[in-house]
């Protein structure tokens, strides 16, 4: 086999894996989509927060203490006790539901009714809000993530290719832990969904939130729940992301991956924003093996982008999205 | 008691229809003019030019060009850090190419040069539209700013992959380069601004606006009635591209000098015209001029009280200045959807009727 195919296979391979990440960066943008039509720039942000909550909780940060040290001239960093990662999780989840309310009921609540384009500016400005709140607490400096993933090249990959082309691949065992995990995600999402009251409820939210309302849904509780799910995704995102490249502000800039991605696979579709996903990460990596060398690199940044736009000339409503009709 | 039309008669269809049909309004107007360019080049120094009045005057052209985009038509762009590089790199392109021409003219061709662009990536808004929109011009953010990165013909293959803006002058008074006084780059941009308001909101009260507002309120329904969707769209996108091109050019000849486009350009800068537009009011060219006040004072009233006044570390003011920021736009968007030029409109109506408001 010649060798520049092995490395294309190696290439997509990797390409997959990356496109099932920002899958899961994209499934929360659907569900809180679907369930509020909100389309929640924050998103990455709040993966940037969970992460960060995360790191603060299991190494006995102080939340505040920079701004409490600079206000009362203390100087208090630590509790000095670590929290195991799987009660930490736990917490950071319990925050991540606190958040929830707290845009419900703060923001998304009097914003009601409003334009679709009002309510995203709104999470724009949520997300500055989020970023600054999560700097305040736990200080702004690039911080590890270590929750017991397993990481560095898979050794039983790398000899397996080794035997049948003469060349190893390299994986990450992180990325294969990482695809595990989200593919269970999307599976519990979507039975979730399709077979709990709470899901069956969502959905209603979503088609019609007056007919929802008549028939007794609560919409507080279904928005809060939707923006708990939305931070459950986020804190698995970041928790992905934050062990492979550090918990630091470009964490945050997971959210512009994503978009691409929607529109690819269509704003109300779960199944399109994995497939979405798989299309990106695929062509990105592709492109940036093919054409990148040519053009100087680093191409990655946009191809997503140009790849989306020229996708949504031919179909404005991506691939899985509803069909827009619109009437006078 | 003052503010009020009566007794103020029209005499022709020019003084029924100027921009200021109120008497005091035009007056104040007046003044304001006057100040803004009689009296403050006297007294500029540097410190002021840098710190408040440049930044002030260039984004709210960059403001006044987004809101024609964003306010007036409808259509969302997040693409305006990588306009406003197309605007600068355009510019520092003509400035080393022909270094004998009058900066006026560069900046202008550099609107241009960003028109064209602009246009170009507006072509999809006429098959996309919102959120689908909103996305697609991150496209051109990121693409551009790629392109000025990676290709070494637009930052003439300097070695730092900065450009720095040569020293060049209008009329024998130097404009660019560290030598440039104060109150010429302040002049050379508040004529840009001045002439860019005067221009933007005629063509926003003229038939261009009214087609714009049409699309903006309801595409589909404006088409029906004749307004040509394909032309007031990419009319849209061309002026408002010219006006944050020469918002860029402006930005990186007068203001910072030399830019790094990644670090200046940035899908930041995008963010942060959005949110002047926002705060000031979409669809008001006041309300460009108050957002763009507005986020550029925040930033250093924020400094001196945190940091000079409470002595608060720097990062702690600036994590400070990001939640007040997202906290406003929220509230804003809660409270005041039509922003700070709602208020001045309402204090308006309250001082008609002021001090008798029955």
């Amino acid at each position: 086999m010649p060798d520049q195919l092995v490395f294309a296979m190696e290439v997509i391979l990797n390409g997959l894996m990356a496109g099932v990440l920002y899958a899961l960066v994209a499934l929360g943008f659907v569900l809180i989509y679907k369930a509020s039509g909100i389309f929640n720039y924050a998103q990455g942000v709040m993966a940037l927060f969970a992460a960060m909550t995360l790191v603060g909780i299991m190494n006995g940060q102080v939340p505040f203490a920079h701004l409490i040290n600079a206000t009362f001239g203390t100087h208090i960093h630590y509790f000095g006790w670590n929290v195991p990662a799987l009660l930490a999780i736990i917490l950071t989840m319990a925050v991540m539901v606190l958040l929830a309310w707290a845009v419900q009921r703060f923001v998304m609540r009097h914003l009601v009714g409003q334009e679709p384009i009002i309510l995203f500016m709104a999470t724009i400005g949520l997300a500055y809000l989020l970023e600054g709140v999560a700097d305040l607490m736990w200080g702004s400096e690039i911080k590890t993530l270590d929750v017991g993933l397993p990481q560095g090249i898979n050794l039983w990959i790398d000899e397996s290719t080794f035997n049948i082309f003469g060349y190893g691949f390299f994986i990450d065992n992180l990325d294969i832990v990482a695809t595990v995990i989200a593919a269970l995600l999307v599976a519990a999402l979507v039975a979730f969904s399709q077979y709990t009251k709470q899901g069956r409820a969502m959905r209603a939210v979503a088609d019609d939130h007056q007919a929802a309302l008549s028939v007794g849904i609560s919409l507080n509780f279904i928005w809060v729940m939707v923006w708990s799910v939305a931070g459950f995704v986020a804190l698995v995102a970041g928790i992905m992301w934050g062990t492979k490249s550090g918990v630091q502000f470009s964490l945050s800039l997971i959210a512009l991956k994503a978009l691409p991605v929607l529109m690819l696979g269509g704003f109300t579709s779960i199944p399109g924003a994995i497939v979405g996903g798989l299309i990106i990460g695929v062509g990105e990596k592709l492109f940036e093996f093919a054409i990148g060398p040519l053009v100087g690199g680093a191409t990655e940044n946009w191809f997503a982008y140009v790849l989306a736009l020229i996708f949504l000339v031919f179909r404005p409503q991506g691939l899985f999205g509803e069909k827009i009709i619109e009437r006078v | 008691m003052f503010y009020r039309e009566a007794g103020d008669f029209k005499v022709s269809y020019v003084d029924d229809s100027q921009t200021f049909p109120i008497k005091f309004d035009r007056y104040r107007y007046y003044v304001v003019l006057a100040v803004a360019f009689g009296i403050i080049p006297f007294i500029i120094n540097d410190y002021w030019a840098n710190a408040l009045l440049l930044p002030f005057l260039i984004y709210a052209i960059a403001a006044i060009g987004l809101n024609i985009l964003v306010g007036y038509c409808g259509q969302v762009s997040l693409g305006t850090g990588g306009f406003m590089a197309v605007g600068a790199y355009a510019c520092y392109k003509l400035m080393t190419a022909f270094p004998d021409v009058s900066m006026f003219i560069h900046v202008i061709l550099a609107g241009g040069i960003t028109a064209l662009v602009g246009v170009l990536f507006g072509l999809p808004s006429l098959r996309i539209k919102g959120f689908y929109l909103a996305v697609a011009t991150l496209a051109a953010q990121f693409f551009l700013v790629w392109l000025f990165n990676r290709v070494p013909w637009f930052y003439n293959y300097s070695a730092s992959g900065q450009i720095n803006a040569p020293e060049r002058d209008v009329f024998g008074i130097i404009i660019t380069g560290p030598n440039a006084p104060a109150w010429a780059t302040y002049l050379f941009c508040l004529i840009f601004l001045a002439v860019c308001a005067v221009v933007a909101r005629n063509l926003t009260r003229g038939t261009t606006g009214r087609k714009w507002m049409a699309i903006r309120d309801m595409d589909i329904a404006a088409e029906i009635i004749g307004v040509n969707p394909l032309r007031a769209k990419l009319t849209a996108f061309a002026v408002s591209s010219f006006f944050v091109g020469i918002s860029g050019a402006l930005f990186f000849a007068v203001y910072l000098g030399a830019v790094e486009v990644g670090e200046v350009f940035g899908i930041q800068k995008s963010f942060l015209v959005l949110f002047m537009i926002i705060i000031g009011g979409l669809g008001s060219i006041f309300g460009s001029f108050a957002g763009a006040a507005f986020l550029v004072l925040l930033p250093v009233v924020l400094k001196v009280v945190g940091a000079d006044m409470l002595g608060w570390p720097t990062d702690i003011v600036a994590h400070l200045n990001l939640v007040i920021v997202g906290a406003l736009i929220i509230m804003f968007l809660i409270l005041e959807p039509h922003g700070l030029a709602q208020l001045w409109r309402v204090a308006k109506e309250k001082l008609r009727l002021w001090p008798f408001p029955h």
